[in-house]
């Protein structure tokens, strides 16, 4: 047993009202730079959707994630090392720019500087990546709140077979949720095994997974690699970015700044301990429905003497293992197992996790003409849902329904046995019971998602102090500031680096080039 | 210093020990000093600045074209200015043999780069996303790799391939080797065709520009990713090494590479 800690997160899918919050403080922190202006390092997709950029989750297409072969061995799904450095002189799966959105920024000038004339005068779109004027034809969440999607979103690789003929695009006929998305930093990074020139690692301390950027060569494999696309090209500096799971804040004890932001407060931050000895195992077992399992074995129990002990050998301090104890993250996915993986089939063991959305039983069960309250209505509805139950185990449980549908007849039970409580009846005891809990934990659990205080969702202890010192000291610039700066700054040329070059492209725009469309 | 020196040439004169020593030596000297001055300070801008994101169509050929056939010239060039054409002969190669090989390969892979090359070229100059992104550095670069590529082609065209053929590995290899034994022999060098000389002198440009552009990244080719682990974990800078760290010594290198492949 190796013990490891990883700051994780959790996301409440019921509460996400897609504001987007989280995406443009999230780009004003990190990615409102030439070069990553199409760049989203957080953002919200509306599901059914093809997402950003389109049609990621389509492996057969994208070939990102990892793949068993023949022989059951565990492989990159875009191939082994001597393709990829085959690939290097041009990479077949790597996504364009139009693939993700052609970023724009908007003649604002005009609107202050146009001559008086007849028609009021309108700030024209303009390609942030050759100034000239350009059309809009797609964004990076240009489907929000189904825009489009009787277009579009059939394309949805989550939609394929009978579900795709079951799930209509009409109003009234059709659901949606928002699915906020982020690097996961997955315990098996597919994007750090393909890294040729060894740039991408994953930290050991807090598994946050980086990239140096002062090795990354620009090779590209790593967006290929990674099957949720959450590493971009800086096509200005040449070089791969990512979300850094916000990591000053991390080590500060701070959560991240799509977490801080969240308006809808859905999001959880915590740690989780896991034994690094058997990540490879558990990515490499034979059925896909086994992987959310399997992963949940590598979790290890912070209370449990054993691993506590073990902790302490390997290095982890007293209050990070503390901090493991009260995280919130490990009581969704281990101990109450009401968040799931986002689609644990690409076998990159994610560390994002997410609680279905439930709202529409309610609504299906009303729909039936049935009592909203009776346990046993809704949980037969739950096979009824607005939101197909194929599609949810689609994205959270590679398929296989009757996870999603336990997580939600629990959310349910949950639901319905609080709702008593509160109306001063004696709860549903029986309806916990059906789903494995009892009434403390039922509170513990009502606490946690609905009451869901700060304290109870960000639970990060603070790197160590004696690190600290140090640590500014040697990350005394930030890891991915902009190069542009930096000659005027310092007085010197560095040849070769990338000047802000768009100078006439990218008029100062404030921040957010491109916007959200 | 008695190296056929004699042989060759009756006499040296100024403008030729500029050509083919004080020039060679001093673009060699920039190369060296540059690679050195840029590894150690700018290892942000060392990459190879990949455009593929803006533009695939072009690229998707014309990238692996050149490469492949970059790859191709620099072994033939390896060989043809390396190795003397005595120890080809004592391995049983006759000069015919070397000549029509080098002749053929030298054709198919330069053709390869002329095309490669040119379809980089073009999109760069086409593409006007591509073209935004070009900077001062590859505004130098391209015509100077160009230029190369090209005489070195147009002088193996019209001396070897249509004209009589010109031995260079009796002039310009023992020159080229001269230069690193620092035995200069300038005056083999005089008596070669003006197509060779021109080619010479951009090579040499070439390399004294190396150091300050993309093409740094020739220096970073991956291979060590054929042995190395998949999964790379390393310590945040400078954490006091924790109790179990195999095979880290203390306060040594930060970076540690998981055993799992």
């Amino acid at each position: 047993m190796r013990v490891m800690a990883q700051v994780a997160m959790v996301m409440n899918l019921d509460k996400c009202i897609g504001c987007h919050t989280c995406s443009v403080t999230c780009k004003q922190t990190w990615s409102n730079r030439p070069g990553v202006e199409y760049a989203w390092f957080n953002n919200v997709e509306t599901k059914p959707g093809v997402g950003y950029p389109r049609g990621y989750e389509d492996q057969d297409h994208w070939k990102g994630g990892w793949m068993l072969d023949r022989r059951g061995r565990l492989v990159l799904r875009s191939g082994g090392r001597v393709k990829r450095l085959l690939s290097l002189f041009s990479n077949p799966d790597l996504p364009s720019i139009d693939d993700y959105y052609e970023p724009v920024t908007y003649e604002y000038d005009t609107l202050v500087d146009a001559p008086v004339g007849t028609h009021v005068p309108v700030a024209r779109p303009r390609s942030v990546l050759t100034g000239e004027p350009t059309a809009i034809t797609w964004g990076p969440n240009w489907e929000d709140g189904l825009g489009g999607a009787e277009e579009t979103a059939a394309a949805d690789p989550n939609l394929r077979g009978s579900l795709a003929e079951k799930v209509k695009f009409e109003f009234e006929q059709t659901f949606m949720f928002h699915l906020p998305r982020l690097c996961e930093h997955c315990l098996n990074p597919a994007c750090v095994s393909a890294c040729p020139s060894g740039a991408m690692y994953k930290r050991e301390e807090d598994g946050i997974v980086l990239v140096d950027q002062d090795r990354c060569r620009g090779w590209r494999m790593c967006v290929t690699a990674c099957p949720y696309k959450k590493v971009y090209v800086n096509h200005a500096t040449g070089k791969a970015e990512k979300c850094t799971f916000c990591f000053p804040r991390i080590e500060a004890g701070q959560p991240t700044v799509c977490s801080e932001t969240c308006v809808g407060r859905l999001r959880y931050l915590g740690l989780v301990l896991y034994d690094a000895d058997r990540v490879g195992e558990a990515a490499a077992v034979e059925n896909e429905h086994d992987l959310l399992d399997a992963q949940r074995n590598v979790f290890l129990d912070p209370s449990d003497p054993e691993v506590i002990a073990a902790a302490r050998r390997d290095g982890i301090a007293e209050d990070w293992l503390e901090a493991a104890r009260r995280s919130p993250v490990y009581a969704l996915i281990s101990r109450f197992k009401v968040a799931l993986p986002l689609h644990p089939e690409y076998r990159t063991l994610p560390m994002v996790w997410y609680v279905p959305p439930l709202s529409p039983v309610l609504d299906a069960v009303g729909e039936a003409g049935g009592n909203a309250d009776d346990p046993d209505h809704v949980f037969a509805a739950v096979t009824r849902l607005r939101i197909p139950l194929e599609y949810l185990a689609n994205l959270f449980s590679a398929g296989d329904t009757d996870v999603v549908a336990g997580v939600l007849m629990k959310l349910t039970a949950l639901r319905s046995h609080m709702r008593a409580v509160n109306l001063g009846e004696t709860g549903e005891e029986a309806a916990l019971a059906a789903v494995g809990l009892d009434a403390v934990e039922a509170e513990d659990l009502h606490r946690l998602l609905a009451i869901a205080k700060y304290e109870d969702r960000y639970v990060i202890p603070a790197a160590h102090k004696e690190d600290a010192a140090a640590l500014s000291a040697m990350e005394n610039r930030c890891p991915v500031e902009s190069s542009g700066d930096e000659p005027a700054a310092s007085g010197k040329v560095m040849l070769g680096l990338p000047r802000i070059r768009r100078r006439d492209a990218a008029p100062e725009t404030g921040g957010l080039a491109g916007g959200l469309s | 210093m008695t190296f056929a020196g004699g042989q060759l040439a009756a006499a040296t004169t100024a403008g030729d020990l500029l050509l083919w020593v004080a020039i060679p030596y001093a673009a060699l000297a920039i190369c060296l000093v540059g690679h050195v001055w840029r590894y150690r300070r700018d290892q942000f801008g060392w990459t190879s600045r990949t455009t593929q994101l803006l533009e695939h169509r072009w690229l998707r050929w014309g990238g692996p074209l050149f490469h492949l056939g970059a790859f191709a010239v620099i072994g033939g060039h390896a060989v043809g200015l390396l190795v003397p054409a005595s120890w080809t002969e004592a391995v049983g190669i006759t000069e015919h043999m070397y000549h029509v090989t080098a002749v053929w390969l030298g054709t198919v892979a330069g053709i390869a780069m002329v095309a490669g090359l040119g379809m980089l070229s073009a999109r760069r100059l086409l593409s006007h996303r591509i073209r935004t992104t070009t900077d001062r550095s590859d505004k130098v670069l391209f015509p100077v790799l160009a230029a190369t590529v090209l005489l070195g082609i147009a002088a193996t065209a019209a001396h070897n391939v249509f004209g009589g053929g010109y031995d260079y590995r009796t002039t310009i290899s023992p020159w080229f080797r001269g230069l690193f034994t620092l035995q200069p022999l300038p005056e083999a060098m005089t008596g070669a065709p003006l197509l060779f000389q021109l080619h010479a002198l951009s090579a040499l440009l070439l390399f004294a520009v190396w150091p300050f552009t993309r093409l740094v990244h020739v220096w970073s080719a991956p291979v060590a990713y054929l042995s190395r682990p998949y999964l790379v974990y390393r310590h945040r800078p400078s954490a006091p090494p924790p109790a179990r760290r195999r095979g880290v010594p203390a306060g040594s290198p930060r970076e540690r590479q998981g055993a799992r492949r």
